[in-house]
């Protein structure tokens, strides 16, 4: 029997106001099935999200929901988190949204290694505004920005996260709706900062412009960037060049989680534990 | 209150205490100076009481895990200076138009931009009233001595409680570092008077958070009890998700203003020091000043009087919303009206603005320099 989503959306807000082909739907989707997979209760979870198509997801699930300010999702979800360690807190970011304006936050929840799943919906554009260069957009490709070719280097936002502490790392793209709904199992049940980014298409505000004006070519692009960790692997940087690994890219289960570590914090406040020093921890710089 | 307590302390210290005894469980910030000191407690005294405190990375984030801790149903706190306030203001404004309760202390230094950062100011007087871009009402509260540091801290927890936003408590940097002696209501008279945030306890298909009535806050239940909603800073309907139609817009944001001027006489307090004597006769002298200017005003009038000069003062506790038909009344009495601040007449245009007159006299400093009892003894003997 097909899967029911019903019970996870917010149906009087449908249809979404993603565009016809957006692969953000097939995340959605991927999400719920996650979230009913792994058994978590509604009331258990709140959804944090930010400014543009992505900062919309929030309002079509039926969790505790909250959208925030441009860029600052995982700033507000540290603060959810932090007051309720106890329950799941899961962050949806654009590209934008989570690399450029909320840059800081983002790589500093990584070196905290606070238990959010973040989620990072990676169009390489900014849709909703109509195509300015993102921090993903691909040299020479056209943004209303730069038309006649952007020059902006890129970020590659795995590796920012790995370089940045995140526990658990990894990448999917719309074209894999079953191995994304994977992957976000596997983050949810991390305990620690999960940082997963997912490809999506943006045919309207990057590929009409840019050879790629339906859905389908969009995603014929994506496919053609990026190819499995264990395929990557195998390749001679060259051949690495211009592609994007897929899978987990790391995952560190010894690494203490932040509500953990500052449980100590209060116990040592509390008289139930000596100060906290140097010597618990195994790496200090 | 029943009975006071004798503490030797700082305002800053102060400010962090008091917090903590209001049921503050989450402080999230940023290091600023003259403020920082208040975090340095907040760290200490929080887990011990299970809560938490946090040094993030910047202040937007400092204000963001606030709003977020609040938006789950916990007292929080954030304090910062200036430059901190003019970075948190977009957020602020979300806890504004989300109507997420919250409190940050602002310990004012010298501005704009990195300006006096160990100096004393009241520069920040006209940010506190509209941080934030919009309409919305801010309600702003002012210490003037340290035992103000707490129960104005105290008051404000309360007061964002009750109306459902962030509420501003202004110090500076005399008051936040001044050490000293502070009469403090007990903690017991403090947890007494706490007054949290209205829940919703009907069946959870009847709850609409963000329907209220036209001079009321929303009512905002905590997360994860099975009342699921959607906070944001989109214009929004009465379960708080985004909307453009007109009619919903116009009563959400024109609820914003009313809620909190329909209930000023709930938020308005002043001080009104040697003003019995005050009738309008000729030569007696109104001094008007908040915050820590007001201890200087206080010694000058002292001196004033025994040199032969009627002189009082009036101080507003609650500077925003103002307390404009207060003001408009005492100012009517007195003809020789002295407005002293450490700015250049940022509450003077709204004392002018509120008494109708444009002939007050000012003392204004901006050099970083708290001003003297001697100083305002000297202005007075000057210009009336």
């Amino acid at each position: 029997m097909a899967f029911n989503y019903d019970k996870y959306l917010r149906l009087e807000k449908m249809p979404t106001l993603w565009c016809w082909g957006c692969g953000d739907g097939v995340i959605l989707k991927s999400f719920i099935r996650a979230v009913d997979k792994l058994g978590i209760s509604q009331d258990d979870m709140c959804v944090v999200s930010g400014i543009g198509c992505s900062g919309r997801f929030s309002s079509y699930v039926d969790f505790n929901t909250v959208h925030t300010t441009h860029g600052r999702t995982v700033a507000y979800a540290t603060g959810i988190k932090l007051a309720n360690p106890d329950k799941y807190v899961v962050c949806v970011a654009g590209d934008g949204d989570a690399l450029a304006i909320g840059g800081n936050h983002t790589i500093h929840a990584c070196r905290r290694n606070i238990d959010i799943t973040f989620i990072i919906i990676n169009n390489f554009i900014y849709g909703l505004t109509n195509s300015q260069t993102s921090p993903t957009t691909p040299q020479g490709m056209w943004t209303v920005t730069q038309k006649v070719g952007n020059i902006d280097p890129t970020f590659d936002a795995c590796e920012l996260a790995i370089a940045s502490g995140a526990s658990f790392v990894a990448r999917e793209t719309v074209n894999a709706p079953k191995k994304m709904e994977k992957l976000i199992i596997q983050a949810l049940e991390h305990k620690g900062f999960s940082f997963v980014e997912l490809n999506s298409n943006c045919h309207i505000n990057l590929g009409r412009k840019n050879k790629m004006a339906s859905a389908m070519a969009n995603l014929d692009w994506i496919d053609s960037i990026t190819v499995s960790k264990k395929k990557y692997d195998a390749m001679t940087p060259e051949e690495q060049l211009n592609l994007l690994p897929t899978g987990i890219l790391k995952q560190d289960k010894e690494v203490r989680e932040y509500c953990d570590m500052y449980e100590d914090i209060k116990k040592v406040h509390q008289g139930q534990r000596a100060k906290i020093t140097q010597d618990d921890f195994v790496k200090k710089i | 209150m029943s009975e006071l307590r004798e503490v030797i302390s700082t305002g800053n210290e102060l400010s962090a205490i008091a917090a903590v005894d209001a049921g503050c469980t989450f402080f999230g910030g940023y290091p600023l100076t003259p403020s920082s000191e208040i975090m340095h407690v907040c760290s200490d005294l929080l887990p011990k009481v299970g809560g938490a405190s946090i040094q993030m990375e910047d202040e937007i984030a400092g204000i963001c895990c606030v709003i977020g801790a609040s938006m789950s149903g916990v007292r929080a706190l954030t304090a910062t200076s200036g430059p901190g306030v003019s970075l948190k203001a977009e957020n602020l404004g979300l806890a504004q138009m989300a109507e997420v309760p919250m409190v940050l202390v602002n310990v004012m230094r010298g501005g704009p931009s990195t300006g006096l950062p160990t100096r004393v100011s009241q520069g920040d007087i006209k940010q506190a009233s509209n941080p934030s871009h919009g309409d919305y009402r801010s309600i702003t509260l002012c210490a003037g001595n340290l035992a103000e540091c707490y129960t104005e801290v105290v008051r404000a927890f309360n007061l964002a409680d009750r109306f459902m936003q962030p509420v501003i408590v202004l110090t500076d940097e005399t008051l936040g570092h001044m050490h000293g002696k502070a009469m403090l209501p007990t903690q017991e008279d403090v947890a007494a008077g706490i007054v949290l945030r209205k829940k919703f306890e009907g069946a959870p298909e009847d709850y609409r958070p963000y329907e209220c009535g036209p001079t009321e806050p929303a009512v905002l239940n905590p997360m994860f009890e099975g009342y699921r909603y959607h906070f944001t800073g989109l214009h929004h309907d009465a379960m708080g998700f985004p909307t453009e139609e007109i009619e919903t817009c116009r009563k959400l944001i024109q609820r914003l203003e009313d809620k909190v001027m329909a209930h000023q006489d709930e938020i308005e307090l002043n001080e009104e020091f040697m003003m019995d004597d005050l009738n309008g006769e000729e030569g007696e002298v109104l001094i008007i000043a908040y915050g820590s200017v007001s201890l200087a005003a206080k010694e000058a009038i002292r001196h004033l009087r025994a040199d032969g000069i009627k002189a009082g003062l009036f101080r507003p506790i609650t500077i925003w919303p103002s307390p404009a038909k207060r003001i408009k009344e005492v100012t009517s009495v007195t003809k020789n009206v002295l407005c002293v601040e450490l700015n250049i007449r940022q509450y003077t245009e709204e004392i002018e603005r509120a008494s109708g007159r444009l002939d007050l006299e000012g003392l204004y400093k901006v050099n970083g320099r708290a001003i003297s009892p001697y100083e305002i003894v000297e202005k007075v003997k000057e210009v009336f």
